[in-house]
């Protein structure tokens, strides 16, 4: 979005704008040492939609079983507390099928983690951005944030959690692959560093120009994702979000949380100065002992 | 000498707490059409909340995937705050910047602030999945969250709107040593009222800086906790003016009557003029900033319109021609519909142009429309309970005058 700045605005801008810098660079910093954290490329032209990464997802997840049935695809489907992937079609061209895996994308700078206030939803270190219900309050505000949609509760249950893919965080912490990548057949997605992910899929754009859109999702948008897509369709019609700003969307809230330490350092002396400078008027009006106030409101 | 005692007890009872009457008298004085409403309210939304904590969120709520925030956050937490902001926009008026004619209405204001964050923080416990975590807060500085600054100061604007409202309630139990302290440090808790306010009031906007493809362009703009802020500041002028009219014509008996209430609400009315009409020409301006004319055609563009000139150009006209012809009734009518406006651009925020653009809609079920209800009962007894016993509406005589 393009802000015009003028007028009101403008004095709005500078001062919050000023302090906000610091807390956006800062910001910048964290991102560049993920960039080479864990990463998925999943190049949807050669998914089969078996969606074996389902059922493998489900398992290692202790979750209900997908839907066996055939006719899943009729409808787009959404993740969901007890599926934290799964497979939607589309048609590229009639009786030419597309498919494409939806899952947490595991944002460089996450939004959902940004949002926490009880950093419940984290980044860990080694990429993955992981959920602790110990620490969760269920505010829900992380589901708010995420550009994805990717966050789901529990409404059922009375200690409900927020439930979404974690990358396989277990998994990869005892050197195994996720879950998901290791069961697919058909190559549609590799687990690697995401820079060379990076590299792998500008490559397959460039070396077959024809075959992909030239647009790697993920590579900016949220600032940036751990999951990368090369697809030939637009996402869209895999029930993928397409509006996602470029910005790492932590940095959209750093100018406002910049605000309170500037109302806590220059509002006190303001405030007692006023108070000040009010009750010597008083003084000198008591002093001239002035009859009846004059109207010195509105 | 325990005798003495006990009647000593006994009449601070009933003089106290019975308001003179017996126990008989008392309970029979209880039995009026209002509190046969409110026992109605009650005794349906007393047993909701506590199934809300026994069956869980979703037996009760409509929340869903894609409507994680809705009428509890919306109107309870959301609104609730922002109509107790009358609190520290009339105390800083009185204490800070020495409008001291206004000295009347603040007590009402500065209890209706601490009743309306009890009711928010309550409405927050029943929307929290997991409520007992709350203390989390504590011991996890989420500092990039504005969420986190957000629980921060209402627990900390809380408990000094608490602190405020010891000065009439040590008056009421006669402790005059522990009141003199009490009032003395009146002023430093206006400057924290103010600085709590300032910042908390403009990041319940701010939440939804981290939302721009969620909600409506029309209402999304880089500035919300500016726009937060200011009427926040309309909220409680209009707040006060309303309040201020209906306290002192529903507690005749116990007002002061020195206080020309009149007056002040000309005053009040000329700020809210004034502020709303600036907050006018900010919604005018974020149209243009964010190149949202093309909205206005459609139907979130025509409610658009309904809020922003149906609820903040028009009273804030009323409020310019009532403030000029000394029409205080205009003025009373204007704040109704101020108030009913910041009510609107709080839901519209958080529930109705939030996920605009998804087919499915979040309507709220009847049991969280009946809690958010409960809760504003609640609110207005406790409000009814205490300024019928305490000094609120004027001075306790046995204390010195305020000035
Ligand atoms: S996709 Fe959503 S849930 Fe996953 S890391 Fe990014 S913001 Fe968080
Ligand atoms: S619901 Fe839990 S994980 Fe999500 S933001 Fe709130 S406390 Fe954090
Ligand atoms: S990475 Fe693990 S949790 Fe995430 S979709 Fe794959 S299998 Fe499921």
């Amino acid at each position: 979005m393009k802000i015009g700045r003028r007028g009101f605005f403008k004095i709005a801008a500078v001062t919050v704008g000023a302090a906000g810098a610091s807390a956006a660079t800062a910001a910048a910093a964290a991102h560049g040492a993920a960039e080479d954290g864990p990463g998925v490329l999943v190049d949807t032209t050669l998914c089969v939609g078996c969606r074996a990464c389902e059922a493998a997802c489900a398992e290692a997840n202790h979750l209900a079983p997908p839907p066996e049935d055939a006719n899943v695809f009729d409808e787009k489907r959404d993740t969901h507390e007890q599926a934290f992937t799964v497979v939607n079609r589309t048609e590229k061209a009639p009786g030419v099928e597309r498919f494409a895996k939806k899952q947490c994308m595991h944002c460089l700078a996450p939004a959902c983690a940004s949002a926490c206030p009880v950093k419940a939803m984290t980044k860990s270190p080694e990429g993955p951005v992981v959920y602790n219900p110990n620490r969760c309050m269920g505010c829900r505000y992380c589901m708010i944030a995420c550009p994805f949609d990717v966050p789901k509760y529990e409404y059922g249950s009375n200690a409900p959690r927020v439930r979404k893919c974690n990358f396989c965080a277990e998994r990869q912490a005892k050197g195994l692959k996720p879950a998901c990548t290791e069961v697919c057949p058909s190559g549609a997605l590799t687990f690697g560093k995401r820079s060379e992910l990076l590299e792998v899929a500008k490559t397959r754009i460039y070396t077959n120009p024809d075959r992909y859109l030239h647009h790697v999702y993920g590579e900016r948008e949220a600032g940036g994702t751990s999951w990368l897509y090369i697809t030939d369709v637009d996402l869209e019609q895999l029930a993928f979000r397409t509006d996602v700003p470029e910005r790492p969307i932590p940095d959209l809230a750093s100018g406002a949380l910049s605000v309170p330490p500037f109302v806590m350092t220059l509002w006190p002396p303001l405030l007692m100065g006023i108070y000040a400078f009010s009750n010597r008027r008083e003084e000198i009006k008591d002093a001239e002992s002035a009859q009846g106030k004059e109207d010195h409101h509105g | 000498m325990a005798n003495a005692t006990a009647v000593a007890q006994h009449s601070f009872v009933r003089e106290k707490i019975l308001l003179g009457m017996s126990w008989k008298e008392y309970l029979r004085s209880l039995l009026t059409p209002t509190n046969a409403v409110a026992t109605f309210i009650l005794i349906i939304g007393v047993p909701l909340l506590v199934y809300r904590f026994a069956a869980g969120l979703g037996a009760t709520t409509n929340l869903s995937q894609s409507a994680p925030w809705g009428l509890w956050i919306g109107f309870d937490m959301m609104t609730g705050i922002v109509l107790a902001a009358g609190g520290f926009t009339i105390g800083s008026a009185v204490q800070l910047f020495g409008l001291k004619d206004y000295h009347g209405i603040e007590r009402p204001a500065i209890l209706t602030a601490f009743l309306g964050y009890v009711m928010a923080v309550i409405g927050l416990l029943a929307d929290l999945g997991r409520p007992w975590n709350i203390i989390m807060a504590l011991f996890n500085f989420g500092t990039a969250s504005v969420l986190f600054e957000v629980a921060w100061c209402v627990m900390c604007y809380t408990t000094v709107l608490l602190l405020e409202f010891t000065v009439p309630l040590f008056e009421w139990l006669g402790w005059k040593r522990i009141h003199s302290v009490m009032k003395k440090a009146l002023i430093a808790l206006t400057v924290l009222s103010v600085i709590f306010s300032t910042m908390h009031q403009s990041a319940l906007g701010s939440l939804f800086l981290l939302a721009p493809t969620k909600l409506h362009p029309l209402w999304y703009t880089p500035y919300i906790f500016v726009f937060f802020f200011v009427s926040a500041i309309i909220a409680g002028l209009n707040m006060v003016i309303f309040e201020s009219a209906l306290s002192h014509r529903i507690f005749q008996s116990r007002a002061d009557h020195h206080v020309d209430v009149d007056k002040l609400t000309i005053g009040l009315g000329k700020a809210a003029a004034v502020v709303m009409f600036a907050y006018f020409f900010l919604k005018l301006q974020s149209l243009v900033d964010g190149h949202s004319w093309g909205y206005l055609a459609t139907g979130y563009g025509a409610w658009w319109l309904v809020e922003v000139v149906g609820f903040v150009l028009l009273p804030s006209l009323v409020f310019a021609y009532g403030a000029r012809n000394r029409k205080v009734k205009l003025i009373r009518a204007a704040s109704v519909v101020g108030v009913l406006g910041v009510v609107l651009n709080r839901l519209n925020i958080s529930v109705i142009a939030f996920n605009w653009n998804r087919v499915d809609r979040y309507v709220p079920s009847w049991m969280e429309i009946w809690v958010s209800i409960t809760l504003v009962t609640i609110g207005v007894l406790a409000y009814r309970w205490i300024v019928n016993r305490m000094p609120i509406l004027r001075g306790d005589p046995a204390f010195p005058a305020e000035h």
